[in-house]
């Protein structure tokens, strides 16, 4: 076990470092100037010795190789770089943000895995077929419907029609609601989906037809026999989702003029701030990286047949990503 | 982390080229589209009769297929459904809600909505399918490799790939942006970019089923070269699944392409786009609920139906 532990985290390190090589070298080795853009659009009377002065200053007149192990050794000791618009340090600019991002995710994480797993158990469950078509027309919906606008649509009619919820600032727990409901929209979906087909493949096991023979009862049968198993194939999915989910407070952020780690990327893409994007880049990689590690370290456990297997065959871990689509 | 391949079994399959392919043909180019040797077997008519009561029972595909052809002709020549100038707005009619005259309203310029709408449905569905060809040609490439060379090049590009799906999608997309620049064009760049890892892993792994089979070592036995091989015979053969991969992007890149116009990575005003309408809708959300409501709804029921058609598609090469 604890060999199982040990290169698991190796292998998450390795994700890590590989993630951050491959944004710097997709931001820093692509045509634009972080120092033009530092000193705006009124650069044309800055001398080219002035240019020349800053860019030393940043270090952006060394080779790219230079720059990259400078930086990762930076990265190091914690240090993310400066960002090029406010000169404050990305990592303190992440860290503020964090707080009210980390909010609205677990807010949304937790209303997803309700609503979601709620209707996913139900729409299995009912008898009446026209009921159950309309419980499973619901996911593909909720896949379709863009984030942004369906943020849009809430505020106008809860927050200006009828009064609910503040529009924008923040008031606490009211102000979390329609941010964390935005949020749940695709990632209920997306788990719905998963859990409604995994537990109509479980339903269909031997194991089911024993205990539905000693006299269980549907709901019993249902909640203690068949969503205990068949919840597992949709817990791999929890990186996919908490990194969709990460992604989605960008949009979200925005529509609700909220402060967080969405707010703080989309300016910094606006400014094109590349220390802070690739900042923010990095923090999402260790997000998806940290849920699949703990997947992976939580799964043995839950399901034994896996360590056999595992003991038996050795697995090479493999991180996927299914568009939420590619479940419908 | 265990494959999630394993939860959708309909990813992939022996059968999903032709079947797919054939259910294309089915929908896109009825009878006269025969291609397959089952379709010189049954008559036309007989095939007609299957395809419209194959038809009959899905009549969510239908509208979808319908919805579809509409949102298409409106990318081509927008003018045939909407003949107004999307640009062109009339002041005192700003403002106003939806109406006979103006089917969506109009907005704060005065520009009727619904001809904005449809004259922004060639942008957005422009940088989707842009986004979809670089995912399948750069990902195909890459999955190609890996599967035919093996060894090193298929571990290198294989981490390589794991690395893209380690960083969140949308992430990764805005990383291109600000490392490219905003436009329409960079946009679907930065959305491609997500899915050329998942594109690589379906056709790498549908290679190395491929590249034992007995016809390819035929072919090779038989003196041909290498990527005669390839072209010939390892790659019809392995390239169904990832068309049907392909077709479930779709809504995923029109989301992803209007999110990112949303935020105004996309297509700068005055040109119309669908995520930057419902964007310009934003300050008006109290009073005028058309201007945000209207285009997110034609953008939701476009996804839904291109998703509706992707299922279809999948089911058909998948029957379970």
């Amino acid at each position: 076990m604890l060999r199982y532990v040990a290169g698991r985290l190796v292998q998450a390190v390795g994700v890590l470092w590989a993630a951050y090589t491959v944004s710097f070298f997709v931001l820093w080795a692509l045509p634009s100037d972080p120092v033009s853009l530092l000193l705006g659009t009124d650069s044309s009377d800055v001398t080219p010795e002035q240019l020349a002065a800053v860019r030393h200053e940043y270090g952006y007149d060394r080779p790219l190789v230079v720059q990259y192990v400078h930086q990762l050794g930076n990265v190091l000791h914690g240090d993310l770089g400066r960002s090029v618009s406010t000169r404050e340090p990305v990592s303190s600019l992440i860290g503020d943000a964090l707080g009210p991002t980390v909010q609205i995710a677990l807010a949304g994480l937790l209303l997803a895995v309700v609503l979601g797993g709620g209707l996913a158990v139900l729409a299995t469950l009912v008898r009446r077929r026209s009921l159950q078509a309309l419980l499973l027309s619901l996911p593909p919906l909720g896949v379709a419907i863009p984030g942004f606008w369906f943020g849009l649509v809430l505020l106008q009619w809860f927050s200006f029609r009828l009064p609910v919820f503040p529009a924008i600032g923040d008031q606490g727990f009211a102000s979390i609601v329609l941010p964390a409901v935005t949020l749940a929209l695709p990632t209920g979906a997306v788990i719905a989906q998963l859990l409604s087909k995994s537990l109509v493949v479980t339903l269909r096991e031997p194991y089911v037809a024993t205990a539905r023979a000693k006299g269980a009862s549907p709901v019993r049968v249902h909640l203690r026999h068949a969503l205990r198993n068949a919840a597992l194939p949709a817990l791999t999915a929890t990186g996919l989702l908490v990194g969709g989910l990460l992604g989605g407070t960008v949009v979200t952020e925005t529509v609700f003029s909220r402060p967080g780690l969405g707010r703080l990327t989309a300016t910094a893409v606006q400014a094109q701030d590349i220390p802070v994007v690739q900042g923010v880049v990095l923090v999402g990689a260790l997000v998806f990286v940290l849920a699949n590690l703990l997947v992976d370290l939580v799964y043995p456990l839950l399901d034994p047949r896996l360590e056999r297997r595992r003991r038996s065959a050795g697995t090479r871990a493999a991180a996927t990503r299914v568009d939420a689509v590619a479940v419908a | 982390m265990t494959d999630l391949t394993t939860l959708a079994p309909e990813s992939a399959g022996p059968a999903t080229h032709d079947r797919a392919t054939e259910l294309v043909d089915l929908v896109v180019t009825p009878p006269d589209g025969a291609r397959h040797a089952d379709a010189d077997v049954a008559p036309r008519a007989a095939r007609l009769r299957y395809v419209l009561r194959h038809l009959a029972r899905r009549p969510g595909l239908v509208v979808a297929v319908v919805w579809l052809v509409t949102v298409l002709v409106a990318a081509v020549v927008p003018s045939v459904v909407a003949s107004g100038d999307p640009l062109a707005g009339v002041p005192a009619d700003k403002l106003t809600g939806p109406s006979a005259q103006h089917w969506f309203g109009t907005d704060q310029l005065g520009r009727d909505l619904y001809t904005r709408v449809v004259h922004g449905t060639g942008t957005t569905l422009h940088a989707a399918l842009l986004a979809i060809a670089i995912g399948l040609v750069v990902g195909s490439v890459l999955g190609l490799l890996a599967g035919f060379v093996g060894g090193a090049v298929d571990a290198v590009l294989m981490r390589f790939a794991d690395v893209l799906l380690a960083i969140p999608g949308l992430l990764l997309s805005l990383a291109v942006v600000t490392a490219l620049g905003f436009g329409t064009v960079n946009v679907a760049i930065a959305v491609g970019t997500t899915s050329v890892a998942s594109v690589s892993r379906i056709l790498r792994s549908e290679v190395l089923r491929v590249r034992t089979s007995a016809y390819v070592e035929a072919a090779r036995a038989g003196g041909s070269r290498w990527w005669r091989v390839l072209l010939v015979h390892v790659l019809p053969n392995s390239v169904g699944p990832v068309l049907v991969l392909a077709a479930l992007e779709l809504g995923t890149a029109i989301l992803a392409v209007s999110s990112l116009s949303f935020l105004g990575y996309g297509a700068q005003p005055p040109q119309p786009e669908w995520g930057s309408l419902v964007a310009g809708g934003r300050d008006y959300l109290a009073g005028q609920w058309w201007l945000t409501t209207l285009p997110g709804v034609v953008i939701a029921l476009t996804v839904l139906a291109g998703n509706r058609l992707a299922r279809a598609l999948d089911a058909e090469g998948n029957p379970s």
